[in-house]
């Protein structure tokens, strides 16, 4: 009779300490709620509500429908921005992926002296002010006596000294090209930081089969770090979708030569800032919203799926 | 017969990393070097070494617009947002390694999800909000939100189920100590390398904020420093050596912070994307 009792006391006491106690977790993580309710969601609801009304900033907003809907499936420029948009972001993403993929390659099959002040320098420039490497990079280029003009007259290249501010194509490639040098360098970071759960035995096995280094690579390292691949390739497109201190500060913010790098976040902070239309960029938002959405989720269930039918 | 052709992509890996590099330090040098130029220099010839007019660049660049209010103002934004990152980042991850309560998965599941959002997208919604608690041309907006950084709590959460044991914190408990006592004496000092290495990127990430201050921060007096440097180029005009200047003033805090701290920044980019 006194046995069940017994085993009941002890167990009773740290059940009722760990319910206060628990108490506390919710009290440590309220912070974060009250915040992000201010902060994060009621911007979220209070853009959707505005992609639907009419508000110039000073008077009440009011509400008119799907109007604003209706116009952005007619708006060229919109297309047009979202086309910069995605090119300017292939133009980076490919070659980042490329190189990245190269230097992982290079520091996985290769004893190479001094890895960390490589990855200390190549990582260097994603650290830096956006606006701040626009400006340089329009310093450099701009103008017939920029820095790059008197070095590639001085190489005696021909057509130097360029004007590359006035060619569509050239500053198009150009934006690309920043944010190439801006982001190579934290893609082979996070890439290599995935080979290094590579087991070091697959490799050894594979090379007594006869297996070469690129075989190797192609192989038996891409597919490990495919989980890797997908994350950094789903926030690279969600970073790029969103670009806007580069062009505007490469360029200007119209994104000149004849919006040729105007972003859609550029033409939203444009038609809102500007323009002073605030409902019409808050639609422009929540378009722009569910396409990345959309392609994310696209992209993340290929990837499954692929990896699905691999295993098959 | 072997060696030799090792030898020779070993060649053809070492310039390639050497290009790479050039290529990363090279924009860099110029500024350094150019900030240092008369912009008659600048634009006469490409300039290898340093010059003598780094004192005149500053003369103008000051006379135009106050370069140090910027910084100032940057500095003002970035340092209390940080410690907010990094004090609340630990607690809510404390809260949600160590606690039982319900909704606790449907909870930090919205964290998480809060971590992918597009933030520049709310941009406008933010605008209102902004607006309607009369907090423009006030830096709270960009300081309030360092409490609920996902990032560092996801971060930290991780750590802390590795590194802090169940029995660290109920020896305490048992002694008396209150729970925030716990928290502030015994977790926090465990983890704050793990804490440092997040302030750190919350800095940088909170110094290069751009699309938000351009939007809240209509005075100009207010405006942090990558404001400024996107509008420098229509005050200097043809002033080069002092927009170099500028610029070299604006990269010189992060050159700084990556130069003490390279070696955790990478490994926290590291061990980040390893989970």
């Amino acid at each position: 009779m006194i046995q069940p009792d017994a085993r009941q006391l002890p167990r009773k006491k740290p059940r009722r300490s760990t319910l206060a106690k628990d108490r506390y977790g919710l009290l440590f993580i309220a912070p974060f709620f009250v915040v992000f309710l201010i902060f994060g969601l009621y911007p979220i609801i209070s853009t959707f509500q505005l992609s639907l009304q009419k508000w110039d900033g000073m008077m009440p907003a009011f509400s008119i429908g799907l109007k604003n809907y209706t116009r952005i499936l007619g708006d060229q420029v919109f297309y047009l921005s979202l086309w910069n948009t995605i090119r300017i972001w292939l133009g980076n993403a490919i070659p980042q992926f490329g190189i990245a993929l190269l230097l992982v390659a290079v520091f996985t099959f290769s004893k190479i002296h001094g890895k960390n002040f490589y990855r200390a320098m190549f990582y260097l420039p994603n650290l830096i002010t956006a606006t701040s490497v626009g400006l340089l990079f329009n310093l450099l280029l701009d103008g017939d006596n920029s820095p790059i003009n008197q070095l590639l007259t001085a190489l005696n290249i021909s057509g130097a000294p360029i004007s590359f501010f006035q060619s569509k194509v050239l500053t198009s490639g150009l934006v690309s090209f920043v944010q190439w040098w801006m982001w190579f360098g934290y893609t082979t970071v996070i890439i290599l930081a995935g080979t290094t759960t590579v087991d070091k035995s697959m490799y050894e096995a594979a090379m007594v089969d006869g297996a070469s280094k690129p075989q190797t690579f192609w192989r038996i390292t891409l597919p490990l770090i495919k989980p890797t691949l997908v994350y950094l390739a789903i926030t690279s497109f969600i970073g790029g979708m969103q670009l806007f201190d580069v062009p505007l500060t490469l360029s200007n913010n119209l994104g000149d030569p004849g919006k040729a790098v105007l972003t859609v976040s550029m033409y939203l902070y444009n038609q809102g800032f500007k323009n002073f239309n605030y409902g019409y960029s808050a639609t422009i938002s929540c378009v722009l919203f569910l396409l990345i959405a959309g392609m994310s989720g696209f992209a993340y269930k290929a990837m499954r799926s692929k990896d699905g039918m691999y295993k098959l | 017969m072997k060696h030799h052709s090792f030898h020779l992509s070993a060649l053809s890996i070492r310039l390639l990393l050497i290009f790479l590099t050039l290529l990363c330090a090279v924009p860099f040098l110029v500024v350094f070097i150019n900030s240092s130029h008369s912009s008659l220099e600048i634009i006469q010839k490409f300039n290898l070494l340093p010059g003598d007019s780094v004192t005149d660049n500053y003369k103008t660049m000051q006379s135009l617009v106050d370069i140090w209010r910027g910084f100032v103002n940057s500095i003002v934004i970035t340092v209390p947002y940080t410690i907010l990152t990094g004090y609340f980042g630990a607690m809510i991850a404390y809260g949600f390694a160590k606690f039982n309560f319900r909704f606790k998965n449907v909870l930090y599941a919205i964290v998480l999800v809060s971590m992918m959002l597009p933030s520049q997208l709310t941009i406008i919604g933010f605008y209102r909000l902004c607006l309607n608690l009369h907090m423009t041309n006030s830096y709270l907006p960009f300081i309030i939100p360092g409490i609920a950084n996902a990032t560092t709590v996801f971060f930290l959460r991780g750590i802390i189920e590795q590194s802090i044991s169940d029995s660290m914190i109920e020896a305490p408990r048992i002694e008396g100590c209150s729970e925030f006592g716990i928290f502030n004496r015994i977790v926090l000092p465990c983890i704050m390398p793990g804490v440092a290495t997040m302030c750190i990127f919350n800095f940088v990430a909170s110094w290069n904020a751009y699309m938000g201050p351009l939007i809240i921060l209509q005075r100009k007096e207010l405006y942090t420093m990558p404001v400024m440097i996107s509008m420098i180029k229509g005050l200097y005009v043809t002033n080069y050596g002092a927009m170099y200047l500028a610029i070299a003033i604006s990269v010189i805090p992060i050159m700084v912070v990556f130069a003490f701290f390279s070696r955790y920044i990478i490994d926290g980019l590291t061990t980040g994307s390893e989970k």
